[in-house]
C-alpha cells in the first residue's frame, strides 16, 4: 500500500536540525488522513483483541477475517472506480449472487450433453462467469455512459433483475456442492513448497508452533521489494532535485509497514499459510493501486469524476471510460460471486443480497467522496477491513445482530462526518 | 454634509496561514454609490462577507457600525433584517422555480405556512416593474438570460426592504447593453435613497457611476477617492501599487503562412434543430498572428469556437477545417487536440479545471501521452512538466501540489493556459482569457499570449472587452448573429468601427 505523499515544506539537507524536526511533524500532518485510517483499523483491532480476550488475533481467526471479507474487498476495488467517477452501482450484490448461481448450474446443476461437458470444468465455467459478469457490467455501463440514464436507476433496475434471475435459474433451491477444485478458490491455501518449520521454543500448552515457511518467504520477498522500490523512488526524486519526506519519517514508515507485514504473515503462517483467495486479492489490490496512481486510464477516472465537462473538453473520452469502469465492476462482482459461492460450497437464491451496501460503505469509510473525484484504493481496502473486523469482533463478543447493524451504521456515519469535518477545517 | 450609514473599523480577518484583511477601515455615506476595487485576492469579497455576516461576529476583529449602532451579525439573515443585502457574483437563484418564487424564496408570502399565490404574483409584478424587467412572474429562471436573472436578484433584494445593497461584480457576465441598464438602475436607486456598494473590475463603469472609490490591496484599504479625483489611471496605480504605463505589452508581429482555415462553417442549436446558430463562417489564422473575434454577447463566438473544437456544441455541423493546409477531422475533442487545436474555455470553473485536484494533474490532463508510455504515467516526468509550466506561466502557489480550487482567478486562468500549452497546439483559441481577473494578472496573460505568438503559434482571442481586443490583436473579425460581418486589421480598427459593422449588419438583417 503506497500512498503518494505530497512533498512538504522545503526540507533539504542544508537546513538546521530544528527545521528538520518541524518538517517531520509537517509531513505527518500532511498525510494524516492516509495514516489516520490505518491507525483507526489498528485501534479497532486492539480494542476487539482486548474485549474478545485475545481471540481476535488468533491465527485461525485472522485467517477467517480474510476469508469472510475477501468478496467485499474484491468488489470494493471496482466500486472505488465507480464512486470516484461520480456514479454508484447498486447491482453488485445481486450480480454476484447471480454469477454464483450461474457457476453452480454450469458445474453442478445442468446436465450437459457429452460434447458440451467441458463447460462444466471449473476453469471453463469460471471463465464463462467472469465474461458474463463483465458483459452485465458493460450492458449497464452502456446505458449509463451513452444514454445518460443515472447509474442509481440503471443499477437499481439491475439489482431487481439479477435478484430475480438467480431465483429463476436456481428454481428457488440451493445448488451444490461444488467440485473440489472450485472450492479451493475460497477454502484452499497455497502449497508449502519450502516445507514446514517447527519452532519448539514457541510451544504453547505443549503444542508446537509449525510455521508455513513459504508464506514467510513470500512476505520477506514482498518487504524486500517494497524497500527496494521506495529507496529507488527516493533516490530518483533526490537526483532530480525534488523535495522528499524527512529521512526519519521514511525509515519509520518502512519499518512500521515491514513489521506489520511480518506480523500478519507470521500469524497466517502459524495457521495454514496464505489462503489462495488472499493471493488473488493481493494481486488485484496491487494492480488497482497501480491503475489509479500510474495508469492514464486511472487518471482519467479521477479527472472525469472531478469535473466531467472539463474532462470532456480536455479530450478524455468520458463515455468510453465510464463504460469500461462498469464492465470492470461487473467482472469483479462475478469474481466475488464465485468466491462467495465457493466459500459456502453452494449457490443459494439469497446469496449476495445486500452485499452492495457493505461494499459501498467500505468505499465511503475509506474516504471516497460521494460527489466523485476523490478516493483511494488503499482507503477502500482498509474501509472494508474496518467493517470486517467489527463484524468479526462483535460476533465473537456475542453482540446481537440488531446491535451490530446499529453500531456499523454509526461507524459509517462517524467516519464520513469526521472526514468532512477535517476537510472543512483544512480548507 | 451627508450622514455615514456604515462604518467598518479596523477589520482584521485571518484564515489559516493567510491574513486576508488587516485593519481595514471603510466609510459609506447614506445614499451614495461606493465602489470597491482591487486585484483578485485583495480581500474585497472577504470584506463584504464580514459585513453581511457570512463570517459571523467573533470570527474577525474590528467593529461594524451601521446606522449609528454597533452590529454583531451572526448570519446573513441578521444583516438582511437590518436591510443589508448582498448579491454575489454567482447568482443564488433556483433555475427550475419561477421568477416570483425566487423573489420570495425564504420570505414566502404566506399565512400559516400556506403560500398566497395572488399576493406572491402581485408583489413580484410590482418589484419587477421597479427594476424594469418585463417578464411574466411565472416564467422559470432557466428560461431567461443572465442579465435578466441579475435583475431578478435585485428585485429579490428590494423585497427585503434593502437599505444597503452590495453587488459583487454584477456586470462580469453581462453584455454591454445589460450592463448599461443595470448601472442606470443603480443610479435610479440612488435617487430613491438606497445606498449601494459595488465591487467591480471594470474601471469605466466605476468612473461612470461611483461617488467614491475605496481601493483595497493585499488586505489593506489603500485609499478612498472622491468622484472628482477618480480616473482610471489613478485607480490602476493604486490597485497594483505601481503605475502601469501600458496596459498591453508591446510586441512586433511576425506573421507567417496560414495555419488554420475554417470554411463554410454552419451549426444548428443543440436542442432546436431548426435554429441556425452559425451561418457560413469563413476565417483563417496565420502563424504568429493574434486574431480577435469581436461581437456582442450571444453573437455566436463561443458557439463557433466550441463547434470547431471537437463538435462540443450544436448539431448538424457542416464545413471544413484545415490545419497547415491539410483537411483535418475535428469530430471529437481528442482528434482536435491531436490535430493541433486547443480551446481554453470562457468558464474555467465549469468547463476548464478539476477544482478538487492539484495543479500538476490539471496541467497534464489534456496531454497524458506526453508523460506516459504504454499508458503508464512517469511520475517524475509529470512533475517536471508541471513545474516547468508553472514557472512559464508564473503561477503563484506554494507548489504544484496546491489544489486548483484554492487559487485566485488569475492563477486559475494560468493553470488553464498551462494545460493547453503543454498540449503543444498549433492553434490556440482563447475564449475570454481575462474574464474576472485583475489588472496585474491580465498583463501577465497578455505577455504569455505575445510569447506564444512569437513562438509561431496562431492565436484566436474571443473577448467582450473591446479595448482588450484592440490592445492585443493583429487582425479582427466581427461577428453578429452567427455571421462574420466584418474583418479589419487592428491598426485600422476602433470601437466605433466595430460597433458600426454590427449595427449595419443588424440593419441588413431586419
Amino acid at each position: 500500500m503506497t500512498t503518494e505523499t505530497a512533498p512538504t515544506g522545503t526540507g533539504s539537507a542544508a537546513q538546521p536540525a530544528q527545521a528538520h524536526e518541524m518538517t517531520l511533524i509537517g509531513a505527518l500532518r500532511a498525510n494524516m488522513r492516509d495514516y489516520g485510517l490505518l491507525l483507526a483499523l489498528i485501534l479497532i483491532m486492539l480494542f476487539f483483541q482486548y474485549f474478545t480476550n485475545g481471540v481476535l488475533f488468533k491465527p485461525v481467526n485472522l485467517t477467517n477475517i480474510i476469508l469472510q471479507n475477501s468478496y467485499i474487498i474484491v468488489m470494493a476495488l471496482g466500486m472505488l472506480l465507480v464512486i470516484v467517477a461520480g456514479h454508484i452501482d447498486l447491482s453488485v450484490g445481486s450480480v454476484s449472487g447471480f454469477i454464483g448461481a450461474l457457476a453452480a448450474m454450469l458445474m453442478v446443476g445442468w446436465d450437459f450433453p457429452p460434447e458440451l461437458a467441458f463447460l462444466a470444468h471449473p476453469l471453463i465455467a469460471g471463465a464463462i462467469c467472469l465474461v458474463a459478469g463483465a458483459a452485465i457490467g458493460a450492458a449497464q455501463g452502456y446505458i449509463i455512459a451513452y444514454h445518460r440514464v443515472p447509474a442509481f436507476i440503471v443499477t437499481l433496475a439491475g439489482m431487481l433483475i439479477f435478484k430475480g434471475l438467480s431465483l429463476a435459474i436456481l428454481a428457488g433451491k440451493s445448488v451444490g456442492p461444488f467440485p473440489a477444485e472450485f472450492q479451493m478458490l475460497s477454502a484452499g491455501f497455497i502449497p508449502d513448497i519450502v516445507g514446514p518449520i517447527t519452532m519448539p521454543w514457541l510451544a504453547e500448552n505443549g503444542q508446537n508452533v509449525v510455521l508455513h515457511s513459504t508464506t514467510m518467504v513470500i512476505a520477506i520477498l514482498a518487504i524486500v521489494g517494497m524497500v527496494f522500490f521506495s529507496i529507488r523512488g527516493r533516490g530518483r526524486r533526490l537526483a532530480r532535485g525534488y523535495d522528499v519526506e524527512p529521512f526519519s519519517l521514511f525509515i519509520i514508515k518502512n519499518v512500521v509497514i515491514a513489521a506489520l507485514v511480518l506480523f500478519f504473515a507470521y500469524m497466517l503462517a502459524s495457521y495454514r499459510g496464505l489462503p489462495n483467495v488472499l493471493v488473488v486479492m493481493g494481486v488485484l489490490i496491487a494492480f488497482f493501486v497501480f491503475m489509479t496512481k500510474r495508469l492514464t486510464f486511472g487518471r482519467r477516472i479521477y479527472a472525469l469524476g472531478g469535473n466531467l465537462k472539463a474532462a470532456a473538453l480536455s479530450g478524455i473520452k468520458t463515455e468510453r471510460t465510464t463504460f469500461y469502469i462498469f464492465a470492470i465492476m461487473g467482472a469483479l462482482a462475478a469474481l466475488a460471486g464465485m468466491i462467495y459461492a465457493a466459500r459456502l460450497n453452494s449457490a443459494t437464491p439469497k446469496a449476495g443480497q445486500g452485499l452492495e451496501l457493505d461494499v459501498i460503505a467500505a468505499v465511503f469509510i475509506g474516504g471516497a467522496s460521494a460527489l466523485g473525484g476523490v478516493g483511494q484504493v488503499a482507503g477502500a481496502v482498509i474501509g472494508a477491513f474496518i467493517m470486517g473486523v467489527m463484524n468479526n469482533g462483535m460476533s465473537i463478543m456475542g453482540v446481537n445482530i440488531d446491535w451490530q447493524q446499529m453500531i456499523k451504521g454509526v461507524v459509517l456515519l462517524a467516519a464520513v462526518f469526521f472526514d468532512l469535518y477535517n476537510k472543512n477545517r483544512s480548507a | 454634509m451627508t450622514k455615514t450609514i456604515l462604518e467598518m473599523r479596523g477589520i482584521t480577518k485571518t484564515f489559516p496561514g493567510v491574513k486576508a484583511l488587516s485593519d481595514v477601515n471603510l466609510d459609506v455615506r447614506e445614499g451614495e454609490i461606493h465602489a470597491i476595487c482591487g486585484e483578485n485576492g485583495a480581500g474585497k469579497s472577504t470584506l463584504m462577507k464580514v459585513l453581511s455576516g457570512v463570517y459571523p461576529t467573533g470570527s474577525y476583529d474590528g467593529q461594524i457600525i451601521y446606522q449609528g449602532e454597533e452590529q454583531h451579525f451572526k448570519s446573513i439573515s441578521d444583516s438582511e433584517h437590518k436591510g443589508i443585502v448582498i448579491i454575489h457574483q454567482e447568482l443564488a437563484l433556483v433555475p427550475l422555480l419561477s421568477i416570483a418564487e425566487n423573489i420570495f424564496l425564504g420570505n414566502e408570502q404566506a399565512r400559516g405556512g400556506i403560500i398566497d399565490w395572488d399576493e406572491t404574483r402581485d408583489g413580484a409584478r410590482k418589484l419587477l416593474k421597479m427594476v424594469g424587467l418585463k417578464e411574466d412572474p411565472d416564467t422559470l429562471i432557466t428560461n431567461i438570460g443572465v442579465g435578466k436573472q441579475q435583475l431578478v436578484e435585485i428585485a429579490k433584494a428590494l423585497s427585503k426592504q434593502v437599505q444597503l445593497l452590495i453587488l459583487d461584480e454584477p456586470t462580469a457576465s453581462l453584455s454591454e447593453k445589460d450592463s448599461q441598464a443595470l448601472l442606470d438602475l443603480l443610479l435610479e436607486f440612488k435617487k430613491q435613497g438606497i445606498t449601494s456598494i459595488i465591487i467591480s473590475h471594470k474601471l469605466n463603469e466605476i468612473s461612470r457611476i461611483a461617488d467614491r472609490v475605496t481601493v483595497i490591496r493585499d488586505g489593506k484599504a489603500i485609499e478612498t477617492m472622491n468622484t472628482e479625483d477618480i480616473t482610471e489611471d489613478r485607480i490602476i496605480t493604486s490597485m497594483v501599487g505601481r503605475a502601469l504605463n501600458d496596459r498591453y505589452p508591446k510586441r512586433t508581429p511576425n506573421v507567417g503562412e496560414v495555419v488554420l482555415e475554417v470554411r463554410n462553417w454552419n451549426v444548428f442549436h443543440p436542442q432546436h434543430r431548426e435554429r441556425q446558430i452559425i451561418r457560413d463562417v469563413n476565417i483563417n489564422l496565420r502563424k504568429g498572428e493574434v486574431v480577435g473575434i469581436a461581437g456582442l454577447m450571444g453573437s455566436g463566438r463561443t458557439e463557433f469556437a466550441m463547434s470547431v473544437f471537437g463538435k462540443s456544441y450544436g448539431q448538424k455541423i457542416s464545413g471544413e477545417v484545415f490545419v497547415n493546409g491539410q483537411k483535418v477531422d475535428t469530430s471529437s475533442v481528442d482528434k482536435s487536440i491531436r490535430n493541433g487545436i486547443a480551446y481554453a474555455t470562457e468558464d474555467r470553473k465549469t468547463y476548464g479545471l478539476n477544482l478538487i485536484d492539484h495543479i500538476k494533474h490539471n496541467t497534464t490532463i489534456a496531454n497524458l501521452m506526453g508523460v506516459s508510455r504504454w499508458g503508464v504515467i512517469d511520475d517524475l516526468a509529470e512533475l517536471d512538466a508541471a513545474n516547468d509550466y508553472r514557472k512559464k506561466t508564473n503561477i503563484r502557489s506554494s507548489s504544484v501540489y496546491q489544489v486548483v480550487g484554492n487559487l485566485s482567478g488569475g492563477n486559475q486562468q494560468k493553470v488553464v493556459l498551462s494545460k493547453w500549452l503543454y498540449a503543444n497546439p498549433d492553434v490556440l483559441i482563447l475564449d475570454e482569457p481575462t474574464r474576472g481577473i485583475d489588472v496585474g494578472a491580465k498583463y501577465e496573460i497578455y505577455t504569455i499570449i505575445n510569447q506564444l505568438a512569437a513562438q509561431g503559434k496562431a492565436i484566436l482571442v474571443i473577448s467582450s472587452e473591446m479595448p482588450e481586443l484592440l490592445g492585443i490583436t493583429d487582425r479582427l473579425y466581427v461577428m453578429n448573429e452567427g455571421r462574420i460581418v466584418g474583418e479589419m486589421p487592428t491598426s485600422e480598427a476602433s470601437q466605433e468601427k466595430i460597433m458600426r459593422s454590427i449595427v449595419r449588419a443588424e440593419g441588413k438583417a431586419s
